[in-house]
């Protein structure tokens, strides 16, 4: 499977019941991939396939195959902790660690055995720069992570996924929380990062799928109902299905 | 049709119930540090000598320490006299019946001595014989080479001691040569005196700890002595069977306990809750070790003792001993009660608090802050030690101070597993290897109990009961009071603000 994410006939269910039901989805190298669908189709148990983050969660259980960065997942030589490194992931609710807010971006270079006062301090700048956040923290890198914003936090997240150069970033609804100043800022951040990296947006907001997106994946029940360009998809659905849950009948 | 049902009524006024037990509860908490605070303070306040002249002519000098009805003469009074001079008078308490006594005196030239032994001495100096000179109080040296002569032997006799300690085997001649000096230079000082009833004493400079005269002090003068006697109280090493003298050996004892069993009892404790929380699965097993903790808190302290005795002392501390110090055998050194084995029992002891409050701690780390740690790649150790842990440091902390605050009072373990009336030596000194974990010790709660009901000499001891109380009061609220500081301090890096 080409792309930076992929997947193939993904089935995945916790206990008795299936979450996702058959996904085939490929998301290019760059560029922002839009996942949407009503709530409980399973748009963030999808998300959570490429990082293994479902893995610990009770009842699990997958088939199908799933790769990242060309690499199968469940590769017994690619560790999951090497995985998820590789593999960005901003959540739903801004989740800062309680530390500063340089350390919340040298965490992960620090897991990787960075120890250099140099290179931290090249990889903090440039993080959070590329998360647009360097010029509001720059003179307060040493206070706790919890005195930003709740934009702010967000962004000292995709700066804190950055900080391990994934080339994939997956983000689960980020802009759930934020008010609409806040999700503004983070929607430029993303697309601009988006040149570089290839960026999975879980999100149940159309509008925010049309703005920031190029390719977009319906997904409805655990099943994918139709994947293609933004512009094509919100223009001229395919299936009825997506039609009626783009003009609002359900959703 | 029927009239519709009415309600009335009938609660009990449930805010002044309430209320009214919290003003009992109060008052019974201020009352009980009431007590100890009076109680200490009117132990340790100099009092005045007094010297009663009685009806049938004899004359006594001493302390008073309060009047009372007289039981045996139903309307009198009768006043309770520390006339000390337990060598002479063979107790330190009389009563004088207030009825009895002619002339009443606070004569200024009266004297107090603080003997190392016997108690104190209360009578009128007559005479100071030192390096072959005479002194009467009349001459006016008297006073200068008094207070010269005995500090020096003060400071003799603290280095005779020293000395002495140090001597474990036969001593070298240098050592024999320099306590046969000092033995010389301490009886070569003596001073006469004569108590109330005209007998004479002669008591050598080196059995006086102190001397002083109340009836010639001013309130500042007053103040002075009562601080110093607290601080003596504090710092220095008991005598007497515990009745004089200070509690620093079981103050320090307390200390040590405490810290030893912390040492102990927060990595245990710790670890068993990560464990619980985060690795075990819910089921029958975690939920029936959950229930065993549990109910391990509320098995009485005595339980603790006994297990601590019969596995610490008896089947660990043997086999040490057969294993590294068969040479001594059949005495034992860790086959018998010590600090080790005390602290590893209140260790047992406090572990259900620890392990629920470390628990609780660890429950206050959110899910999402968890799953960020670990959608970095940090493993689970990773996460526990750099993200969960701040967030469980508070709620440690509280463990750690109910711990320390339960161990520092009990004392019924204890006695089964090596705390001693008195210890000849700390568990913490300057003879290699310096920390002495076999070796008993002394406790606070432990000499409380044992100077108010075991002590020969009941009385003069009051004032020690008291202040050991208020001592273990003090020591408990300190330690709190340092993890409340420590817990505050996590809780504010875990609020923000800089870290």
């Amino acid at each position: 499977m080409k792309g930076a994410l992929a997947c193939q006939d993904l089935i995945v269910g916790f206990g008795a019941t299936e979450v996702l039901r058959g996904v085939t989805l490929s998301v290019p190298e760059q560029g922002i991939t839009a996942v949407i669908g009503p709530s409980g189709c399973g748009k963030s148990t999808l998300l959570r396939c490429f990082n293994r983050m479902n893995d610990h969660l009770p009842g699990f259980f997958l088939r199908g195959k799933v790769w990242a960065l060309g690499r199968d997942v469940y590769d017994p030589t690619w560790p999951v902790d090497s995985l998820r490194f590789a593999v960005g992931m901003v959540f739903q609710k801004p989740n800062p660690f309680p530390m500063s807010i340089a350390e919340n971006v040298l965490f992960g270079p620090r897991l990787a055995g960075i120890r250099q006062r140099e290179e931290l301090r090249v990889i903090l700048e440039r993080s959070l720069r590329a998360a647009h956040l360097w010029d509001e923290v720059k003179d307060t890198l040493h206070a706790s992570a919890f005195s930003l914003s709740g934009g702010q936090q967000q962004r000292l997240c995709i700066a804190r996924a950055l900080a391990c150069q994934p080339r994939v970033l997956l983000l689960d609804e980020p802009s759930s929380a934020l008010d609409p100043i806040a999700t503004a800022a983070l929607e430029e951040t993303v697309s601009e990062l988006a040149s570089e990296v290839a960026v999975l947006w879980v999100t149940h907001d159309l509008q925010q799928a049309a703005r920031v997106s190029q390719q977009v994946a319906f997904l409805y029940l655990g099943k994918l109902v139709e994947a293609g360009s933004t512009a094509e998809v919100f223009a001229n659905p395919a299936q009825p299905l997506t039609e009626a849950y783009l003009t609002g009948k359900f959703g | 049709m029927s009239a519709p049902p009415v309600r009335v009524s009938e609660g009990l006024p449930s805010r002044a119930i309430a209320f009214a037990a919290l003003v009992v509860a109060l008052a019974l908490m201020a009352g009980m540090l009431l007590v100890v605070v009076v109680g200490t303070a009117h132990g340790f306040w100099p009092r005045k000598l007094v010297a009663f002249t009685l009806a049938d002519g004899s004359e006594l000098l001493g302390e008073p320490w309060g009047e009372e009805p007289d039981p045996q003469a139903p309307g009198n009074r009768r006043v309770r006299l520390k006339v000390g001079n337990r060598d002479l008078l063979g107790q330190d308490f009389v009563f004088v019946r207030l009825a009895e006594v002619v002339a009443e005196a606070y004569p200024q030239d009266a004297v107090v001595l603080e003997r190392w032994e016997y108690g104190n001495f209360y009578g009128f100096p007559v005479l100071l014989k030192y390096d072959g000179r005479e002194v009467a109080p009349g001459d006016p040296q008297f006073e200068q080479a008094l207070t010269a002569q005995l500090a020096k032997a003060y400071r003799i006799t603290k280095r005779f001691a020293t000395l002495r300690a140090r001597i474990t085997t036969a001593p070298s001649e240098e050592e024999l040569a320099e306590l046969n000096t000092l033995a010389a230079h301490l009886s070569s000082c003596n001073l006469t005196l004569r108590t109330a009833s005209g007998v004479t004493k002669e008591i050598t400079c080196g059995e006086v700890v102190r001397l002083w005269r109340p009836n010639r002090m001013g309130l500042g003068a007053q103040t002075l002595e009562f601080i110093r006697r607290l601080w003596q109280f504090l710092f220095s090493e008991p005598r007497e069977a515990n009745t004089e003298g200070g509690i620093f050996p079981a103050l320090f004892g307390t200390a040590f306990l405490v810290m030893l069993m912390t040492v102990f009892v927060v990595p245990l404790g710790v670890l068993t809750a990560v464990y619980l929380r985060e690795y075990a699965k819910d089921n029958a097993f975690t939920r029936g070790v959950r229930m065993a903790v549990s109910t391990l808190a509320g098995v009485p302290s005595i339980v603790f003792g006994a297990f601590g005795l019969a596995f610490f002392v008896y089947q660990v501390g043997g086999a040490v001993d057969r294993l590294f110090f068969a040479a001594n055998l059949p005495t034992p050194t860790f086959g018998t009660g010590g600090v080790l084995w005390a602290s590893l029992t209140m260790a047992l002891l406090t572990l259900p608090v620890v392990v629920v409050a470390s628990e609780e701690g660890l429950s206050a780390a959110p899910p999402e802050v968890r799953d960020g740690a670990r959608a970095l790649g940090a493993t689970r150790w990773e996460t526990l030690r750099r993200v969960v842990f701040p967030y469980a440091k508070p709620g440690i902390l509280t463990g750690v101070i109910l711990a320390v605050a339960r161990a520092a009072g009990e004392v019924a373990p204890l006695m089964l597993t090596g705390v001693v009336k008195l210890a000849p030596s700390l568990p913490l000194d300057g003879t290699p290897p310096f920390l002495h974990l076999e070796r008993k010790f002394m406790h606070l709660g432990f000499h409380i109990y044992d100077v108010g009901f075991q002590s020969p000499n009941i009385e003069a001891a009051r004032p020690m009961i008291f202040a050991t109380t208020l001592v273990l009061l003090l020591l408990v609220v300190v330690l709190n009071l340092l993890a409340l500081i420590f817990r505050n301090k996590a809780r504010k890096a875990l609020e923000g603000g800089v870290l």
